[in-house]
């Protein structure tokens, strides 16, 4: 289980503090699927950064099951099962996706092991598992490796940063059945996923609404959908929150 | 193997793979004294009269053979030149497999300058391979300045792998190629410096013949106070395509100069430099970090993987 009390996060803009992340406390239980939604620039993507141990939090304290991991770094709190997809995957030269698939892994993974993360991420591991992580790679392509790699992980905590951007509506199809055989491959752990993607919202167990740097709504999936529907039909006619796969909300 | 102690064999080990006594032509040199030879029915390797080093004939039509010519040296204060040359015979496809590692425990330089000469034969292909090692514990610098020439004939293709990831104090290495029409030239090199370490590696391909082609690139780490040099210089002398690439990450204290050069004399050579220097992304090293890496091992795997 991960709380979060009382985090704060401000930086720096033009030597005035800027306070991108005010005063959030939430938990994510265990074996729930929680979606982090809400408009661009709401701080969402902070907030899983700050759960990485990417970004340390201005105030506030963060617990990984009971335990304060605040002052921890991003390889300790990786130790301790926390896993995090970027939402731009960082590319790599002469390092190849088999060898990222292993150290993911933590162990020397036999090559069809790791072929399997492949396939259930929808690419041809063959054509894959001896190519680099670098430029020949398309974005989507890229995408794809990275949640493969957070798969192999098998984490207590899975973060996933808008997965589904730059990804193809072929695989997007098999990507909510990806977090779904992640939930009952790796049990009693708990998956985090930032997205504004109607199908992923679908098979939330609860949605966390972040709008301003704060916590604007939080519950089942059924409490918060109609409310979300609601404030995005709204918005959509009032920008900035644009929700992918609804057209146009009826505005 | 001969007379080779456990210092020797693991130099072997490191420059050329090299567990047991090598399948096919072979040389082995050990503080300037041959540790072992073997010639085939289509290779020759023969001492020269006038200089020390060797004569290697490859006959035309030779296929998937080898020559392994490993240098190893363990005594402190030793200094030669050797002069190599290669003759592969027209339509000749074979690896040859140099390298030099040297194991420097007093404290008097220990010097080892391999010249090579190649005269690659019409439509022949090699893949030559050259890894340089050093080790030892001692104050005598470990220096290594290898001066390699490839002539190419009509439709012929070299290949060559040049590595040096530890040990070794100084080196400047030259390597010169001329290639006539349609003949291919592929070079990787991959350079690591550390501690007071200085690099400094030359290259100067000239493209003659119509068709020939010729892709240098070069992939290397300068880390705590070392300096290295890459200078390339591409010449097109016909319709030809000619590449040069450095890509380098920088770290600690280290230096890098990179100058590469292009000279077209010709209207129809097309030819293309790439150079690049930084440190390591913070990403990259995020990333590794979010998989359970600590800080350092990130380092080490994207060193390894970038040097691969």
């Amino acid at each position: 289980m991960l709380e979060l009390k009382n985090i704060s996060f401000l930086v720096d803009d033009a030597g005035k503090d800027k306070e991108i992340i005010r005063d959030v406390s939430l938990t994510i239980p265990d074996r729930k699927l929680v979606v982090v939604t809400g408009p661009n620039g709401g701080g969402k993507s902070t907030l899983a950064r700050l759960i990485a141990g990417i970004e340390k939090p201005t105030a506030g304290r963060i617990f990984f099951n009971g335990e304060d991991i605040t002052e921890l770094g991003i390889t300790e709190r990786a130790q301790k099962g926390i896993a995090y997809a970027f939402q731009q995957p960082v590319r790599f030269k002469g390092i190849r996706v088999l060898d990222l698939i292993r150290i993911a892994a933590g162990k020397t993974l036999s090559v069809s092991d790791a072929c399997q993360y492949l396939s259930s991420v929808g690419l041809c591991a063959r054509d894959y598992v001896d190519r680099e992580v670098n430029a020949s790679l398309s974005g989507g392509e890229l995408k794809r490796i990275e949640i493969a790699t957070v798969l192999a992980r098998k984490a207590v905590l899975s973060v996933f940063d808008e997965p589904e951007a730059g990804i193809d509506l072929w695989s997007f199809r098999n990507l909510t059945e990806v977090f779904q055989r992640m939930r009952e491959d790796i049990r009693d752990s708990s998956i985090l996923i930032i997205s504004h993607q109607e199908r992923i919202l679908n098979i939330a167990d609860e949605i966390i609404v972040i709008k301003g740097g704060t916590v604007e709504k939080r519950g089942s999936r059924e409490e918060v959908y109609p409310h979300l529907m609601r404030t995005e039909v709204a918005e959509l006619c009032e920008g900035p929150y644009q929700p992918v796969g609804k057209g146009n909300a009826g505005c | 193997m001969l007379k080779l102690d456990e210092i020797q064999k693991r130099l072997l080990r490191e420059v050329a793979d090299l567990h047991e006594v090598p399948e096919g032509a072979y040389n082995i040199r050990s503080n300037s004294q041959s540790a072992g030879r073997q010639s085939t029915a289509n290779i020759e390797i023969v001492s020269k009269e006038d200089v020390s080093g060797l004569e290697i004939r490859i006959r035309p039509g030779t296929k998937n053979e080898s020559v392994h010519i490993p240098v190893v040296m363990t005594q402190s204060g030793l200094k030669e030149v050797v002069y190599n040359d290669f003759f592969i015979g027209e339509g000749a496809d074979v690896v040859i497999v140099a390298g030099c590692g040297i194991d420097n425990c007093g404290n008097q330089d220990s010097q080892h300058d391999g010249i090579h000469r190649f005269y690659v034969g019409k439509n022949a292909r090699i893949r030559y391979v050259e890894k340089h090692y050093g080790s030892g514990t001692g104050s005598g610098k470990r220096i290594l300045n290898p001066g390699t020439e490839v002539y190419m004939e009509e439709g012929s293709y070299a290949e060559m792998e040049m590595v040096q990831i530890k040990g070794v104090d100084d080196t400047e290495r030259t390597t010169t190629a001329e290639l006539a029409a349609g003949a291919k030239l592929l070079v990787r090199e991959r350079l690591m410096t550390h501690g007071e370490q200085r690099a400094i590696s030359r290259y100067v391909v000239n493209l003659n013949g119509e068709g020939a082609s010729a892709d240098v690139v070069s992939r290397s780490v300068a880390r705590d106070r070392s300096f290295q040099k890459f200078d390339a210089k591409i010449a097109g002398n016909a319709a030809c395509h000619g590449h040069t690439e450095c890509d380098s990450i920088i770290m600690d204290e280290g230096r890098i100069l990179a100058v590469p050069a292009l000279e077209a004399n010709n209207v129809d050579a097309e030819l293309v430099h790439e150079a690049a220097i930084g440190k390591i992304a913070g990403e990259q090293l995020t990333k590794l970090m979010t998989l359970g890496l600590t800080a350092a091992e990130a380092e080490e795997q994207i060193i390894n993987g970038f040097l691969q």
